[in-house]
């Protein structure tokens, strides 16, 4: 177990490093200009600009002070396009508000996604199976900038209490996190169904309904671990995605979370900002698998062995 | 475990908070004003800030000399100036200000202030990022400083220098205009194209070439250049951008820069003397010494002194790089010309001298100002704040108008116009606006170096279907850059004539469509971005039989791509800064850093020249209509249609009435209960 979590945290770190380097040349190399204005600024002020940021020097010198400035005083830089904040400020204000969207959002997804897989997988190929299977497919086919304005309209006009959009009330989390939740919710089904499936057709099942065993003993008792093994391994990076934020939930329902960061960071060339958030993105995802390993040996005894 | 997680969520679901008024009806009771402002401001510095929505912000929080009118255009209200007194010819201004103004931390705002913003705002600093800094150079002196004109500043504001400003400054100071050395960068002279060579011509001996690749060097070694490539450089540069080293070697040789020949040798070495000097002493401030025409009298007078005659002064008095900000608190968190490192805008920092001042601004989420009860006027203020969302989705913002979350929205989206009509026939407002939607022209490169071709274009634009058919939002065909209002009289020139549009591109000696060069046109990558494009993409094909492609980029690419004229065609938008034309003719001068397309004009500029120093106004209209006349037959721009805005508010919303530069004084805004 030891060995797996420090084998993770070298890969983690190894991949992190690796990311944020292809990075920090990529977002340099699209075209745009980070301080391009429709009023006009001279050549002067962009220069001055770029010297204030220190984008004037050689890449490897800006690549190495990027490195020095987190290494030795842990500074992410400062935004390019929202001048004078720091990109950890705006991570740590906006990280937040995706932690809480997300984990409701996934509770809500395994909480529709699994039960779903299940009974697909029970009632192989009757109706209940290619519903759930509708259902699914559907969930992964329609994105979420088509169901957030259909919950604006046709769940939160008519209702007085819930508004369209914003982030105030109490109530404002449940439509973003709804329309986040079926994309996760598709995935969970469709992978538990296979897991169950699987698991299902196994001798050691027969030999427990040949006992006598209840179906939902069955189930609860012998299936629903080893069935719900695919399910984790998607869990783990499923869940750095969605507590960082969606551009497109933000955008519809005017959450102040993380998501449009990425994108706006990348539209306005803000390199220190897209740097920040991959960095972070990076790390949370080390982490998340590194979860979703430890949960994967803890159900199986077999990976425990090993 | 699984039951408890979904049992958690399906309860959060039901028993969340059941307040069921919405979000205005609390607000109108606690006399707040929400509304839609597009996105997340850069900043609030109203120095370092260029676009609407910050200035919606700064707005309500600052208060210039003078204030908007609520419901009359070029009408201006005291602000905090209580009075103002032009002198008869317009130039010199004395505004007598309110000693009750304060900042919103009880310090009185003085005379101080102002001359302090207007120095900060054109510090000539190389690390001052400014993008707004020429609204000041109304104020004499004001670009001289600014830009660091030290022929101007040492030599012409001097009255005991030997020789007048007026022949003085026929010599070369800031460099020969055409004649742009980052242009020549890593060409090879014999490989120049004609253009090109044309600008060095008048430099050269006839068979005589010169290298390029010295000339454009990171560090140019004067030792190492011939006679030729020093004149071609000294003129390129201009004396007022040379440095200590580069002015020594002047020196001993005058004669490789313009002088005429009025200026005898002892002032040019004078005039190099005094420039050494200031380089010597390691530049220190010419503030002083520029004399920009900005004076506090005493505590409450302050003396405005312009570059020209200028009646409508207060109008440019409300614009928002016009308005003080706190010397204090700005030197409290950094020196004068501290940009983006200065915290002084910051919630709990910012002093501000308006109707309202800032309470919580939370990135991405919202902005909340409160009532300022330092405020002189504060009787007058109805509202006890105002709420500004940034929603960047406008379908999101017209749906939560809707569910009653907005007093107002920024915008309605052309798509959702005419339901909007249906809907909300009483919250609709469409009403013009000073913005003109154009076609930038790139006239460097064939064949729109050719005006023929430049006006078939123009007269190919079904100015009256794009309006009609595609914006739906009460826009008006443009027949010229600048729109309609006050005593102005837009020349009429650029109609939709598709005959007359193709017999100029028989005309134009470009024989067959088919021979035409490839062009493209450049928008952003908006969805009514592209809509436009298309229709324009067919008008042209339809009445000239020309294809242009249409290339799409995001928006600091699409800016990008224009100041390095990597374009043929590229559709822009300007809106005016203060009612007079001039905020739409000024940007087509030659080095006006939006111009952008490389056409320019002597007499487009004399005429312009003329009129900023005429101050009866019927005279000053007719020669900037003269003006648009010029640019207009050479069609470096192709205009297409006057904005309006549109935007959905809510009847209890009183005292926002329609003006042109939809700039409203939320002071004035109340809410009906």
């Amino acid at each position: 177990m030891l060995k797996t979590i420090l084998s993770r945290v070298i890969q983690t770190i190894i991949v992190v490093f690796l990311l944020v380097t292809f990075v920090f040349f990529a977002v340099r190399a699209i075209p745009g200009n980070p301080f391009a204005s429709d009023k006009a600024t001279s050549p002067e002020a962009q220069a001055a600009l770029e010297a204030y940021y220190g984008l004037d020097k050689p890449l490897p010198i800006q690549y190495f002070n990027y490195w020095k400035n987190i290494l030795t005083e842990g500074d992410f830089g400062d935004s390019l396009a929202m001048k004078g904040r720091k990109v950890s400020t705006l991570i740590s204000e906006s990280f937040p508000v995706s932690l809480k969207l997300g984990l409701l959002s996934l509770a809500l997804g395994m909480g529709i996604g699994i039960p779903l897989g299940i009974v697909a997988a029970l009632f192989h190929n009757k109706w209940q199976d290619y519903t759930a299977m509708v259902v699914a497919m559907a969930g992964i086919c329609v994105v979420a900038f088509v169901l957030g304005p259909i919950f604006q309209l046709s769940i939160a006009r008519p209702l007085s209490w819930l508004n369209v959009a914003g982030w105030n009330r109490t109530s404002d989390i449940i439509l973003p996190s709804i329309t986040l939740c079926f994309g996760v919710a598709a995935y969970l089904a469709r992978l538990t169904r296979g897991g169950m499936l699987d698991v299902l057709s196994q001798d050691y099942i027969r030999t427990a309904r040949a006992k006598g065993v209840p179906t939902l003993q069955i189930i609860t008792k012998h299936a629903m671990r080893p069935a719900l093994m695919p399910a984790v391994t998607f869990l783990g990076p499923a869940f750095a995605a969605i507590i960082t934020g969606s551009f497109v939930v933000e955008n519809i329902f005017l959450v102040p979370g993380m998501g449009q960061h990425f994108v706006l960071g990348i539209t306005s060339k803000d390199y220190n900002l897209v740097l920040g958030l991959v960095l972070f993105y990076g790390i949370l995802m080390g982490i998340a698998n590194l979860l979703s390993d430890i949960a994967l040996i803890l159900m199986d005894p077999k990976l425990r062995t090993s | 475990m699984l039951r408890t997680t979904l049992f958690t969520a399906l309860a959060s679901l039901l028993f969340v908070s059941c307040e069921r008024r919405s979000d205005v009806e609390i607000a109108n009771e606690e006399n707040i004003l929400i509304i839609g402002n597009s996105g997340e401001p850069k900043g609030l510095d109203p120095h370092l800030v260029s676009g609407v929505l910050e200035s919606n912000i700064i707005r309500a929080l600052f208060e210039g000399l003078c204030v908007e009118d609520p419901a009359k255009d070029n009408s201006s209200l005291p602000g905090v100036a209580k009075t103002w007194v032009p002198s008869e010819d317009f130039t010199e201004w004395i505004f007598n200000l309110n000693p009750d103004a304060k900042w919103s931390d009880g310090v009185p705002v003085t005379a101080h202030d102002f001359v302090f913003s207007y120095r900060r705002l054109l510090s000539p600093d190389p690390d001052w990022p400014a993008e707004y800094a020429e609204m000041l150079y109304f104020l004499k002196n004001g670009e001289a400083y600014h830009r660091s004109y030290f022929g101007n500043i040492l030599c012409g504001n001097d009255p005991d220098f030997p020789l007048a400003w007026e022949t003085l400054k026929e010599a070369n100071f800031q460099g020969e205009r055409t004649l742009k050395l980052e242009n020549f960068k890593g060409k090879e002279f014999s490989k120049l194209k004609e253009i090109d060579l044309k600008k060095l011509k008048p430099y050269l001996e006839e068979g005589e070439s010169i290298s390029l690749e010295k000339l454009t060097a990171e560090k140019v070694d004067l030792s190492d250049l011939t006679k030729t490539e020093k004149i071609i450089f000294f003129n390129a540069k201009g004396i007022d951008k040379l440095n200590k080293e580069q002015l020594q070697a002047l020196a001993k040789e005058t004669d490789l820069i313009k002088w005429t020949e009025k200026v005898p040798e002892d002032v040019r070495q004078e005039v190099l003397k005094r420039i050494i000097a200031h380089h010597e002493a390691d530049k220190p401030n010419l503030w002083d010494k520029a004399q920009v025409g900005v004076t506090a009298v005493d505590d409450f007078t302050l003396k405005i002194n312009l570059r020209g005659p200028a009646p409508f002064l207060p109008e440019i008095t409300k614009h928002y790089t016009w308005y003080p900000v706190p010397k204090h608190i700005v030197l409290k968190y950094g020196k004068i010309n501290t940009a983006f490192a200065s915290q002084w805008t910051r919630p709990g920092n910012l002093v501000s001298n308006g109707a309202f001042k800032l309470k919580t601004w939370r990135t991405n989420h919202f902005i909340e100002i409160e009532r300022n009860p330092e405020y002189w006027d504060a009787q007058t203020v109805s509202l006890d704040g105002v709420r500004y969302l940034p929603i960047k989705n406008y379908y999101t913002e017209t749906r939560m108008f809707g569910d009653g979350q907005l007093h107002m929205t920024y915008t309605v989206p052309s798509e959702l116009i005419p339901m909007a009509k249906e809907k909300y026939p009483d919250q609709l407002r469409q009403e013009p606006y000073v913005g003109v939607r154009f076609i930038r022209v790139n006239t460097r490169n064939k064949p729109f170096d050719n005006p023929k071709v430049r006006r078939a274009f123009a007269l190919a634009i079904d100015q009256k279907a794009v309006c009609e058919k595609i914006l739906q939002g009460g826009q008006t065909p443009a027949s010229g850059i600048v729109p309609p209002f006050g005593e102005y009289t837009v020349p009429d020139v650029i109609h939709f004539d598709p005959a007359k549009a193709k017999a100029l591109l028989a005309e134009s000696g470009y024989e067959s469509t088919s021979s035409f060069p490839e062009i493209s046109l450049l928008t952003t990558n908006s969805d009514s971005g592209l809509r436009e494009a298309e229709a324009l993409q067919a008008m042209w094909q339809k009445h000239l039989g020309i294809k242009v492609r249409i290339t799409q980029r995001e928006w600091t690419t699409y800016l990008q791509k224009q100041y390095d004229a990597d374009y043929d065609l590229c559709v822009a938008g300007w809106i005016g800064d203060y009612l007079d034309p001039t905020t739409f003719l000024e940007m087509w001068v030659a080095d006006g850093g939006n111009n952008n397309t490389g056409w320019s004009s002597k007499e487009f500029e004399n005429l312009l020249n003329k009129a900023e120093n005429t101050a009866d106004v019927p005279t000053r209209m007719g020669l900037l209509s003269d003006a648009e006349r010029t640019i207009l037959s050479d069609t470096p721009v192709l205009p297409i249609y006057w904005y309006t805005t549109n935007y959905l508010i809510r009847p209890e919303v009183k005292n926002w009435n329609p003006l042109l530069l939809n700039n409203h004084p939320f002071k004035f805004v109340k809410i009906e209960k």
